[in-house]
């Protein structure tokens, strides 16, 4: 059961960045997860009053804010004109509506879950996390971080022109998924070029000795598999396979370098033999149905 | 710590713990209609609408519903009869103790969207789990209830 001795509805992210510090305090997102959880918190430190739940889009990128509820994300023309709908599916299959309307991106994306289709999302798309103190991370050196007691405040999306595609498998609807892929490819021709832009951001009100500029050079293939059962990994495509076409062939080449590293495991959902099974069947729809085949 | 908010239009105020869950809040105002069902955010029984948006009461702290507006189905008895009797007419219900939950997220999607297809009901019910019926029952009280309102709309 979760216990809550004080209540403190944060005014400032210093504020919360302070109280966060302590071991027995916790910050808020939309506490479905937390709620699961057997623990006795001191402070609960409430976000929703920061004015973080927000999405904005400019030409060239998207600015979504830790509170903002998955279900903001999924109904956001813009983020699924920009994914060609696979935000929104990556995030229709979970739970249901009442779920969505309270879960939060920051939360969901700061517990790294070995089950998180948000972050399998995420990190198939040019996406960075903007921490309190850390500043700008790219999301897939998120992903591997260790915990720590940092403030997600919002996340960046550099709108690179690419195709996307999300797949899941669940056992049944609405229930944990059993392994999600997420793919997107740079747009044009040759597959191979590679782009570069910095991330312009504004310095904000709040402080700390944060990394504000971040270079970054786009893959022209980006493969995310998540709940493996472990957290979401990306993969590229080092070798090129997939270079010149996207073909049944060029897949069967690429998945035979995915396979080499790819780690799944079992769980009472899944064994790790058939979330490899699954991982291979799902990328090959994916890579096919962004890359505008017929599936 | 003193929270104030306005339930079915009535404003509440009162003192709570810092870990009063909305569900707890509501019922001990009288709003009997919400159910705790699975507590583990699952089942959809504990919807009620927090500003017009259905939300799961379990799974929320009272305070943050401080200076907010709480709709139950205690707070939209017209509405809800309506539609509750399409629901009936089909069989849709055996033991009747997922159907305040479900009443509420069928007139969320209804504002939302009055016109659903049937696999936009089933997506926008998916958090609404029935361990009696099957769900075919409240599809079809849906449609019926769609089918009915769009013949008066004419009419
Ligand atoms: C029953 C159930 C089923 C689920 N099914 C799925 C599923 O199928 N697919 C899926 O992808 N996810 C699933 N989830 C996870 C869910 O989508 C959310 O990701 C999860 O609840 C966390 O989001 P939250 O807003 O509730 O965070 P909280 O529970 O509030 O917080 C989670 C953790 O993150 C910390 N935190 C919150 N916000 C921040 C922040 N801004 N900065 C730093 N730390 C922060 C909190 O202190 C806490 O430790 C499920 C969860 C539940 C409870
Ligand atoms: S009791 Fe709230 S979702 Fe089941």
């Amino acid at each position: 059961m979760l216990t809550i001795k004080e209540y403190v509805k944060a005014e400032s992210l210093a504020q919360a960045y302070e109280l966060n510090q302590k071991k027995v305090n916790r910050l808020l997102g939309g506490m479905l997860w937390l709620k699961m959880q057997n623990t006795q918190i001191n402070a609960a430190i409430d976000l929703s009053g920061l004015g973080l739940d927000f999405i904005t889009e400019t030409e060239d990128e998207f600015s979504i804010g830790a509170m903002t509820s998955l279900r903001s994300l999924e109904l956001h023309e813009g983020l699924n004109a920009y994914t060609q709908g696979a935000m929104k599916e990556s995030l229709r299959h979970i739970v249901g509506v009442q779920f969505r309307n309270l879960a939060t991106v920051g939360g969901s994306l700061f517990g790294r879950y070995g089950f998180s289709d948000v972050l399998t999302m995420f990190m198939a798309m040019d996406s960075y996390v903007e921490l309190y103190r850390a500043g700008i991370v790219s999301m897939e050196e998120f992903a591997a971080m260790p915990y720590d007691r940092d403030i997600l405040v919002r996340i960046l999306v550099k709108k690179t022109p690419r195709s996307f595609a999300y797949l899941s498998h669940r056992n049944t609807r609405t229930d944990f998924p059993v392994i999600t892929c997420a793919v997107s490819l740079l747009k044009g021709e040759p597959f191979s070029q590679t782009a570069s832009a910095s991330l312009d951001v504004p310095d904000a009100s709040f402080a700390g000795e944060r990394n504000l500029q971040k270079t970054f050079v786009t893959q022209p293939v980006r493969v995310c598999f998540g709940a493996r059962p472990h957290r979401s990994v990306l993969f590229t495509d080092e070798a090129s396979r997939l270079a010149r076409e996207i073909s049944e062939e060029s897949i069967e080449a690429f998945w035979n370098d995915v396979d080499e590293k790819l780690v799944t495991g079992t769980n009472t959902r899944a064994s790790g033999e058939y979330r490899r099974h699954l991982s291979r069947v799902l990328l090959k729809r994916a890579l096919l149905q962004a890359g505008g085949k017929n599936v | 710590m003193t929270i104030t908010l306005t339930l079915n239009g009535k404003k509440i105020t009162d003192q709570i713990s810092a870990d009063c869950l909305l569900i707890d809040f509501l019922r001990s105002h009288g709003a009997l209609s919400v159910k705790r069902g699975c507590e583990t955010s699952n089942c959809g029984l504990c919807t009620v609408f927090l500003n017009d948006v259905p939300v799961l009461s379990c799974s929320m702290l009272a305070a943050r519903a401080d200076g907010q507006t709480v709709t139950t189905l205690e707070g939209l008895q017209d509405e809800a009869e309506e539609f509750g009797a399409f629901i009936a007419d089909q069989g849709a219900e055996q033991c009747g103790f997922c159907n305040p939950g479900f009443i509420m997220n069928a007139i969320a999607l209804l504002r939302e969207n009055p016109s659903p297809t049937d696999d936009e009901i089933r997506e926008y019910l998916a958090g609404n789990l029935c361990r009696c019926s099957g769900y075919e029952g409240q599809l079809r009280g849906i449609r019926a209830f769609i089918d009915y309102r769009q013949e008066r709309s004419r009419s």
